[in-house]
């Protein structure tokens, strides 16, 4: 049954594109919707079936290149496949309303309605498919599809520059996964990701850390791990907002699908992995939340925050794959259930964040925090989104990212008390590193909030957008899910244990019992919310009936006397964050240009502030300049004689066929002059 | 339960005390002890003035701020006594409750659209992210201490085996005082007491709220110290009976009040660049302690 559900799930956007030439925008957009719909229907039973079933599995009998195709559908793929489904369904509902002003490029349009889905139908097929080439290929569609997505203004320099960023890397990323599946395949002779696990098992430990080290390269670069992040700070801001949040919602986290795959499989050292996996993750945590604080646009700033969040699921892994190394019931538990937990969680509020972004950006015209405010008298709908969306993105309850987060401290925590010393000494400067992020993200949030939607205009903006149901219902329907994870985060944990429980080694009633003291944990997390948020009612009705008798009187804010028009003076996005750029300062590259008051009557001076990614200069574009460097005394070479190219043309072919003839000849020379 | 009714009525007398202790150690007169909370009464009676700038946002703030403390005090056991909710890792809940109080806080003070109230809010974050960690470390310090991990089982499980021990838990009272000082405002991060905004950080948060809104954010701020002076009673409570620990309990609030209002007496303020420097001192601080409680337990190698 699942079989052909699967099937129809990979036909019908096919069936949908022939139809396309037919059709209208409006009824091709409409027409895309309910195929997308569907699509997300069908894979949701799937997924139920899987979690209930315990897993599904068939094959296809392949080529003779690909082998035998396996299909296996267990927890974790049903997982991803639901988070998947739901960012992508609410990204449309919400691309839909946001494309409206591009209603003229219609072929533009088109294609990007057919990138989407194909995006959408290539993902969850990574997320089934157990053969390395067909994953390879999956990838590739994915990747060329979201390229599609991102460049959908290809005629702005700006987004094409970062639509090919974001291809090359994505390349780099599949030659790491090529590298890894290739070895697996010549070391098996098969595609079959159960190789992997027959291999590492039979070969020493440094081998299986090895390969996982490729395999890790590949997905960190999809993750958007530090240092392989280079790209998201770039795609986030040139994408439409609604391709943004499925982006930072799901794309990325295909990534993290993959590592925890890996991690299934391989049969390792698992606790040097782990160690590893854990450096790499709070590095990629608090350096993504570093920078965000200093970013002047929205959503690069956004950006940045996915990577930090990137780098709480990583800690969450890294925990999990530690305590598989120690045998540790409680470790994996919190872990992995933290990192899962996380993935859903940050792919709700991201996709909620980068959307009402999308919402300011429609009503202004601007992403440049310092020139925006006072936009929760314009769009209050969009602000108090907005507001919850920060909310659970720092963590704090009674929102979503709390419980996820909660889970990775009590394994922090519960890791404390072990006997290993170096491990304890790692998990203290873990949680150093976790507090410190939330505490970041707190001053990052603050800070976007705060400027973006409160206060007066910093700017005059023509407001050109309305709030109407339509608009809003997908992004209520998210702060709904947000709302009720925080509070009720025991309705996933059916779903969870079946997840985690894979990564269990043998199901014991240890781990069971492990397993039902943390999510009994959670209800009470759960319940205390539900409190906290009552106490606020509470405490307000009270407030509302003393204070409704009393007088209330309207004024100016207060200004020390000063009583002219205050908004040039209200503390600025740079202002607010300058004693932690000076703090930061050693830590990062932040460019500054200044213009000095100068003379009696100074007329006008500026301060212009760049944070740059020190990373990115060191990591990146030092060895492409390098390459470029030496590549260029080779310039000569491209001398635009058509001659010369022949030559070329004669010289390779030529070495091509007598490179073997010329190393068999070496080879029975050393071979002669052995028997000497 | 018990807890919380104390640390309700230790809220009442605490500022009292502080501002007695200064008054007496200024040579001056000054107000009685009940004065403070009597300032708070008379303003949940009085209207309010709202800046045309704020949003609805400004006016839900302070109510946020008081429940998130409420519900933290929640959490505060006494002795072997549970707090009303007690769950491990119960101190984490804890202290990202106390950070949605003061998100608020501050997004409310950005709403004002004034600069001198964005200058507090951007203090008061950079401020107090500097110090979670310190706390986080040594709450750590006490779960590897225990080997337990909630505030209730913590605190029962306290108790002092050596010499070395004494020290330490000498050393944690230190840095729960300071860091206690961080997060309510006072000096030597923050003087409540100064006349000019630009020096301020709490103070100038909260220029534009009046009225009741005023009154609930100062009582929260009362609240606030008698939840860390909870916290470090809890040090030494133990396992004794009610009849010692409630008057125990009193006396350590009361010695808490009396050591704040004689450090703020013969103390001025940092400069403002010099309390990032101060604040991660107390960190590198927690992490000694951190290291003491490993030697005691002989987790070294």
């Amino acid at each position: 049954m699942e079989k052909f559900l699967i099937e129809i799930f990979n036909l019908i956007p096919f069936v949908a594109f022939l139809c396309f030439p037919l059709l209208k925008l409006k009824s091709k957009g409409v027409l895309a919707f309910g195929i997308l719909s569907i699509q997300v229907i069908l894979s949701a039973i799937v997924a139920f079936n899987a979690f209930s079933g315990g897993g599904i599995q068939y094959t296809y009998p392949g080529s003779w290149i690909t082998g035998i195709i396996p299909v296996r559908i267990d927890a974790l793929s049903a997982w991803f496949i639901l988070v998947i489904g739901f960012t992508f369904v609410t990204g449309a509902w919400y691309g839909i309303q946001y494309m409206k002003k591009y209603i003229d490029q219609k072929d533009n349009l088109s294609f990007h309605i057919i990138a989407y889905l194909l995006a959408y139908t290539a993902m969850v097929d990574i997320c089934i498919v157990q053969n390395g080439l067909v994953f390879l290929i999956f990838w590739e569609i994915m990747a060329l599809s979201s390229f599609m997505l991102i460049i959908f203004e290809h005629y702005k320099a700006e987004t094409l520059k970062a639509g090919i960023n974001f291809l090359i890397q994505s390349h780099v990323s599949i030659l790491f996964l090529t590298v890894a599946f290739l070895l697996t395949k010549i070391n098996t002779g098969t595609f079959d990701f159960a190789a992997i696990a027959d291999y590492t098992y039979r070969q020493p430990a440094i081998i299986g850390i090895g390969l996982f080290v490729f395999f890790f390269f590949g997905f960190a670069i999809k993750a958007g791990f530090v240092p392989f992040h280079t790209w998201l700070p770039l795609a986030h801001p040139a994408a439409p907002a609604h391709i943004s949040g499925v982006m930072s919602g799901v794309i990325i986290k295909i990534g993290i699908y993959g590592i925890l795959r890996v991690l299934l499989l391989i049969k390792s050292d698992m606790i040097s992995i782990g160690y590893f996996i854990l450096t790499v993750s709070v590095i990629t945590g608090v350096y993504g939340v570093m920078l965000a604080i200093l970013q002047h646009n929205l959503k690069r700033l956004l950006a940045y925050h996915s990577i930090e969040n990137i780098g709480i699921i990583g800690i969450g892994i890294g925990l999990g794959t530690i305590g598989i190394g120690y045998n540790n019931t409680f470790l994996i538990v919190t872990g992995f259930a933290g990192a899962l937990l996380h993935t859903l969680n940050h792919s709700l509020f991201k996709s909620l964040l980068f959307f009402t972004a999308g919402n300011v950006y429609q009503a202004t015209h601007s992403m440049m925090i310092d020139r925006l405010g006072g936009l929760i008298k314009k769009i209050p709908h969009t602000a108090y989104l907005f507001l919850i969306g920060s909310l659970a993105i720092c963590g704090l309850p009674p929102f979503n990212g709390f419980v996820s987060e909660f889970f990775i401290y009590s394994g922090l925590i519960d890791s404390l008390l072990s006997h290993h010393f170096l491990f304890i000494m790692f998990i203290l400067f873990i949680i150093l590193g976790l507090v410190i992020i939330g505490g970041l993200a707190l001053i990052c949030f603050t800070k976007a909030f705060g400027i973006v939607f409160l206060g007066t205009p910093r700017e005059k903006h023509e407001m050109s957008f309305d709030e109407n149901r339509m608009n809003m219902a997908p992004l209520y329907l998210i702060a709904f899910l947000i709302l009720i994870i925080g509070v009720f985060p025991i309705l996933l944990s059916p779903l969870l244990s079946k997840a985690v429980d894979l990564y269990l080694p043998n199901y014991s009633l240890m781990a069971a019992m492990q397993l039902s003291s943390i999510l009994h944990n959670l209800t009470t997390v759960g319940w205390y919310s539900l409190g906290f948020i009552a106490l606020i009612a509470v405490v307000y009705s009270i407030r509302h009936l003393v204070t409704s008798k009393r007088q209330i009187t309207i004024g100016d804010t207060w200004g020390c006397g000063y009583t002219g028009y205050p908004t040039k003076m209200q503390y600025t996005a740079s202002s607010f964050i300058r004693t932690y750029r000076k703090l930061a300062d050693p830590v990062l590259l932040v460019k500054k240009k200044k213009k000095e008051a100068i003379g009696l009557y100074p007329l006008w001076i500026t301060q212009e502030t760049h944070a740059q990614d020190k990373l990115e200069k060191w990591l990146i574009d030092k060895p492409i300049y390098l390459l470029r460097k030496t590549l260029k005394r080779f310039t000569f070479l491209q001398n635009g004689n058509i001659q010369a190219y022949i030559l070329y043309g004669f010289i390779f072919i030529g070495l091509t066929v007598l490179l073997p003839v010329i190393i068999d000849k070496i080879i029975a020379l050393v071979n002669f002059l052995n028997q000497l | 339960m018990v807890s919380l009714i104390l640390i309700l009525i230790a809220s009442f007398l605490i500022m009292g005390i502080i501002s007695r202790t200064k008054s007496i150690a200024s040579g001056r007169k000054g107000p009685g002890i009940f004065q403070p909370m009597k300032d708070i009464f008379r303003l949940w009676r009085k209207g309010s003035i709202y800046s045309k700038t704020t949003s609805f946002l400004f006016q839900l703030a302070p109510t946020i701020y008081l429940s998130s403390v409420l519900m933290a005090i929640l959490m505060i056991p006494f002795g072997e006594k549970p707090g009303i909710v007690s769950f491990s890792g119960d101190f984490v809940m804890f202290a990202y409750l106390l950070a949605i109080g003061k998100f608020m806080m501050i997004v409310s003070s950005l709403d004002t659209g004034s600069s001198f109230e964005g200058m507090g809010a951007s203090r008061e974050a950079l401020f107090s992210m500097l110090v979670e960690p310190a706390f986080f470390i040594l709450m750590g310090s006490l779960a590897l201490f225990t080997g337990n991990t909630s505030f209730h089982s913590i605190f029962s499980a306290l108790h002092y085996g050596s010499y070395v021990s004494y020290l330490l838990s000498a050393l944690v009272t230190f840095l729960f005082v300071l860091i206690a000082m961080i997060e309510n405002s006072r000096m030597p991060v923050d003087d409540p007491k100064t006349h000019l905004e630009l020096t301020m950080v709490h103070e100038v948060m909260i220029l534009d709220n009046s009225g009741f809104d005023l009154g609930l954010i100062m009582y929260t701020t009362n609240l606030k110290f008698a939840l860390y002076g909870a916290l470090i009673a809890n040090f030494f409570i133990g396992s004794l009976p009610l009849f010692l620990s409630i008057p125990l309990f009193f006396l350590i609030q009361t010695g808490f009040a009396v050591s704040v209002g004689v450090l703020e007496s013969f103390n001025a303020r940092f400069r403002m660049s010099h309390n990032p420097e101060f604040i991660f001192m107390l960190t590198s601080l927690s992490i000694l302690v951190f290291f003491g409680v490993l030697l005691i337990l002989g987790k070294f190698f």
